[in-house]
């Protein structure tokens, strides 16, 4: 039997940074499956490789990233290799992005709707026609004055706005896969609540697969339906978010749970933390990345890479101590 | 001017830094040696700068006159050596006293009362949205050309741009959340300005009064060559280069001798500058050519 | 906008007002009396007698203070002491050729320091780039008129290829062009190392910013990123360098036009502060200041237009 191919799927991708220490290992092996009209969390903390995931998932790596093995592939096709024009005409088209920060996310010296119009720039459409479109995909995410907000600068508008500014920018061009990088960091609780609510009512006539990259678990439990966790460059779960809430497998997941604040079943005065920190990515431990701060730690751990142990059809894990 | 020993606390990393920039060492061996000449002028020049020995008027380069001889039969080589004096002196006199106003009126203006700041702020505008040599020219025509109205001149052109980055610095400084603790428990505000304000601001403007020490250099000669700065028969690179256009065609090598050093020194001056800026305050922009 | 331009404004001629003010206050602190001053060892009662009516220095204080702001007001400087005629017209004769060169000393400026500056951009971090940057600093410290006289040496008497004096013969747009080249050059050039640096510094900034990787995540073309997006923000620090350069490549033209006896700003005002004739070294200060006030005003006001951020500050 041959599993159909998947819309998105990242396979064995290993990232380096070159930087003044040595090679910086910034994503080992990282690997995601997503099929269309499936919204996907990748969760972890910062430095645990999920914006560098992201920066590969749209072509748009930093100058002094290095792929070192792996790929990326949209319906089958390693994006990773390709020419810089054919890289171009995905960008936008077929994968588009919502960053983190809309502020600085938009030019500050064009109006808005200049740029919406731009962006629309993979289609023969007139400007016009495009400013049409524009004015309508913001009326679509709930601003309610679309034509005053064509003609405004990014600076002009509230934090909300400028965030649903810049949702309805990446869905212009109804792409197959949508990466949303923190899309609520920048938000207050009332704002936040509200742009996930948009992201719910959107993600319901969305064709493609979404992709929600965040620190924040109460996201991803609102939005996803699978979620993968990261640490250190490294997936080390897989799960539906049901079962990353009730049943996390890996010892990292599980700290994770405990320490979101929304998951504390007692009062305390301090909220907890997972001792100790992140190895260095320069030179990563031979076995598992999370030996040192494991409460499961055996001697294997820090002598065997641990293995990707599947443990249900949605489940699976990076751990020697995981038994399926 | 004690650029390095102002700096203390990062000294050491300074010269470290200046090792590692092989341009600021250049600047800083080109400088140490005009320091040199200008602080044992009277031992190595080999002649009188200001004797006049008409018989050997235009001499050429040779041994007895390494630069040769002016239309005065003045020894070419003696006025350079003299006129590195006269250039240093007066661009540290300057830019030291320009840097102490500066450093005083910024202090007032940023830790004084708020009217004062906004008269202060608008008469540091009026000078420096004033075309400098514009400037320069109707004092020199009210006082007379010399070496104190050079200076005078110099002094109320620099202190602007000095009093400014103090006063910027103060603001900043005053919300840093030291300075706010310090005001808690009730310091003096002689104690948060000499102990906590003044070590802070004094090493970014170091660095500018060092950057600036070249344009003195460059405003002094200029001023020199029309006759409107130094007056003659002090040597200036200015008024030996003006020596040297006035008799081009016979002598041209005075002309080439009297750039030289011009060159030599605000290229020297420059690099220096560059280089502490870059080792202690990379921040500090270059300020707009004059 | 509006509340902008009219603050601008405001400002600039609250400075000129001042400026002019100093200016006159200067003549009385200086000890002895301006008309003496004036006219030096050549001083006879007679003549003092005649210049101090001209001056107006017999009528009070208060009517020679508002004499003076009216005259100035409605472009009357006043009359050169020697020559007698209006220091106005004197002014405007040579303003064109001093205007020429500056024009052109910022146009050789612009061309080769934005060359430059995007050259040590596309090969940033390359051995092409440090000697840029090297070449930068020292261009921007070399003084002007040792260039000039370098210049004149090597190009005009050794080579005989451009003029050494004057400003071109009247008509002839040839030997104008020719006469303009050196001193052009020799102004200009501090202004090359400054704008490559500046071109350099901005556009790396620039092309760093999110909003460049927003537009690259749309899959914009580079060029169009670079045109459209970039150097609208990169060029608005260019401009207002560029216009407070105008201002002061004017004045410091002095010296070169000087060494190039070329007829302009520089000569006029030179001979004129040798000589101390106040009506004419104060007319010509007044007017450049007034020239450098509207360049800086007008750009400061361009940025606004350019960069809607700006303006909004001002706006609260």
């Amino acid at each position: 039997m041959t599993a159909p191919v998947p819309l998105l799927s990242v396979e064995n991708l290993t990232i380096t940074y070159a930087s003044d220490a040595g090679p910086v290992q910034a994503l080992r092996a990282a690997h995601l499956t997503a099929r269309a009209g499936e919204v996907i969390g990748i969760v972890g903390e910062s430095g645990c490789g999920k914006s560098t995931l992201a920066s590969a998932l749209i072509n748009l790596l930093a100058a002094n990233a290095r792929v070192t093995s792996g790929a990326v592939r949209l319906r089958g096709q390693d994006i990773l290799t390709l020419p810089e024009d054919a890289k171009r005409a995905i960008r936008g088209r077929h994968i588009a992005m919502v960053f983190q920060d809309p502020m600085t996310s938009f030019n500050p010296v064009l109006p808005l709707g200049a740029q919406l119009t731009d962006f629309q720039h993979h289609l023969p459409q007139t400007r016009a026609e495009k400013r049409t479109r524009a004015r309508a995909m913001l009326a679509r995410v709930g601003i309610p004055d679309p034509d005053l907000v064509l003609t405004r600068f990014i600076h002009e508008l509230s934090g909300g706005m400028r965030q649903r500014a810049a949702i309805a920018a990446a869905l212009l061009m109804t792409p197959d896969v949508l990466v949303a990088d923190e899309p609520t960091t920048a938000l207050d609780v009332t704002m936040e609540a509200q742009i996930i609510h948009l992201l719910r009512a959107l993600r319901a006539d969305h064709q493609g697969t979404i992709l929600i990259v965040t620190h924040h678990l109460g996201v991803i439990g609102e939005l996803c339906d699978r979620v993968y966790v990261m640490y250190a460059g490294q997936v080390v779960e897989e799960a539906t978010v049901d079962d990353l809430y009730h049943a996390p497998r890996h010892p990292y997941t599980r700290a994770l749970i405990a320490c979101d604040p929304a998951h504390l079943e007692t009062h305390t005065p301090v909220l907890p933390t997972i001792p100790g920190h992140l190895p260095d990515l320069t030179a990563p431990p031979p076995g598992c990345s999370f030996a040192n701060r494991c409460p499961l730690v055996t001697s294997r751990c820090h002598t065997a890479p641990p293995p990707w142990v599947r443990l249900s059809d949605t489940q699976a894990a990076l751990c020697h101590e995981v038994a399926p | 001017m004690s650029t390095v020993a102002e700096i203390n606390p990062r000294r050491r990393t300074a010269l470290a830094a200046l090792r590692r920039d092989p341009m600021g060492l250049l600047g800083a061996i080109l400088v140490a040696g005009f320091v040199t000449m200008a602080i044992f002028a009277p031992l190595l020049a080999p002649y009188d700068p200001i004797k006049i020995d008409v018989a050997h008027k235009f001499a050429p380069a040779d041994f007895a006159h390494w630069a040769g001889t002016d239309q005065l039969g003045r020894d070419i080589l003696s006025r350079i050596i003299w006129g590195a004096r006269t250039a240093l002196g007066i661009a540290l006199t300057a830019t030291g006293l320009a840097g102490v106003i500066g450093l005083l009126l910024g202090l007032v203006a940023g830790y004084g009362p708020r009217w004062l700041d906004g008269i202060l702020v608008l008469l540091f505008d009026s000078v420096s949205s004033l075309p400098m040599v514009m400037f320069a020219l109707a004092v020199i025509t009210v006082l007379g050309p010399g070496t104190s109205t050079l200076l005078l001149v110099i002094i109320i052109i620099s202190i602007p741009g000095y009093a400014r980055l103090i006063r910027a610095q103060t603001l900043t400084l005053q919300q840093a959340d030291f300075i706010q603790a310090e005001r808690t428990i009730g310091a003096s505000p002689a104690r948060i300005i000499l102990r906590h304000l003044l070590p802070n601001v004094v090493g970014p403007l170091v660095i500018v009064l060092s950057m600036d020490v070249p344009v003195v250099i460059m405003l002094e000669a200029g001023l020199s060559y029309l006759n409107l700065g130094v007056r003659p028969p002090t040597p200036s690179w200015g008024n030996i280069l003006y020596d040297g256009y006035t008799s081009l065609r016979q002598a041209p090598g005075m002309v080439i001798a009297a750039g030289l050093p011009l060159v030599l020194a605000t290229l020297g001056f420059t690099f220096l500058g560059e280089g502490l800026r870059d080792a202690l305050d990379p921040k500090l922009q270059l300020r707009v050519p004059k | 906008m509006l509340t902008y331009t009219i603050k601008r404004i405001g400002l600039a001629v609250l400075i000129l007002f001042l400026v002019m003010l100093a200016m006159y206050a200067m003549v009385f602190v200086v000890p002895g009396d301006p008309a003496a001053v004036a006219l030096g060892p050549r001083a006879t009662p007679a003549l003092k007698a005649e210049l101090i009516t001209r001056m107006g220095l017999d009528q009070p204080l208060y009517a020679q203070v508002w004499n003076f702001f009216r005259n100035a007001a409605t472009g009357d400087l006043g009359f050169d002491v020697w020559s007698k005629r209006p220091v106005l017209s004197m002014i405007l004769e040579v303003f064109p050729n001093t205007l020429i060169l500056g024009a052109v000393a910022l146009g050789v400026a612009l061309v080769l320091g934005v060359s430059l500056g995007c050259l040590s951009v596309i090969w940033r971090g390359s051995l092409i780039d440090r000697v840029l940057a090297i070449l930068s600093v020292s261009m921007i410290s070399v003084p002007s008129f040792v260039i000039a006289i370098y210049g004149l040496l090597i190009f005009s008497v050794w080579l005989g290829w451009l003029p050494a004096i004057g400003a071109g013969e009247k008509g002839d747009l040839g030997s104008q062009a020719r006469a303009v080249i050196l001193p052009a050059f020799a102004v200009g050039i501090s202004w090359v190392g400054y704008l490559a640096r500046l071109v350099r510094a901005s556009m790396l900034e620039v092309m760093g910013a999110n909003h460049i990787r927003t537009a690259r995540a749309f899959g914009l073309p580079e060029g169009r990123i670079v045109a459209r997006y970039a150097l609208r923000i990169a060029i608005i620090p260019t401009i207002a360098i560029l216009a407070v350069g105008f201002g002061s490549i004017l004045s410091s033209a002095v010296f070169v036009e000087t060494v190039f006896s070329r007829p302009g700003i520089g000569s006029l005002i030179t001979q004129a502060v040798a000589k101390r004739n106040y009506p004419l070294v104060m007319g010509t200060v007044l007017f450049m200041t007034a020239f450098y006030l509207v360049v800086v005003t007008a750009a400061d006001l361009l940025i606004a237009r350019l960069d809607p951020r700006v303006r909004d500050v001002y706006r609260s």
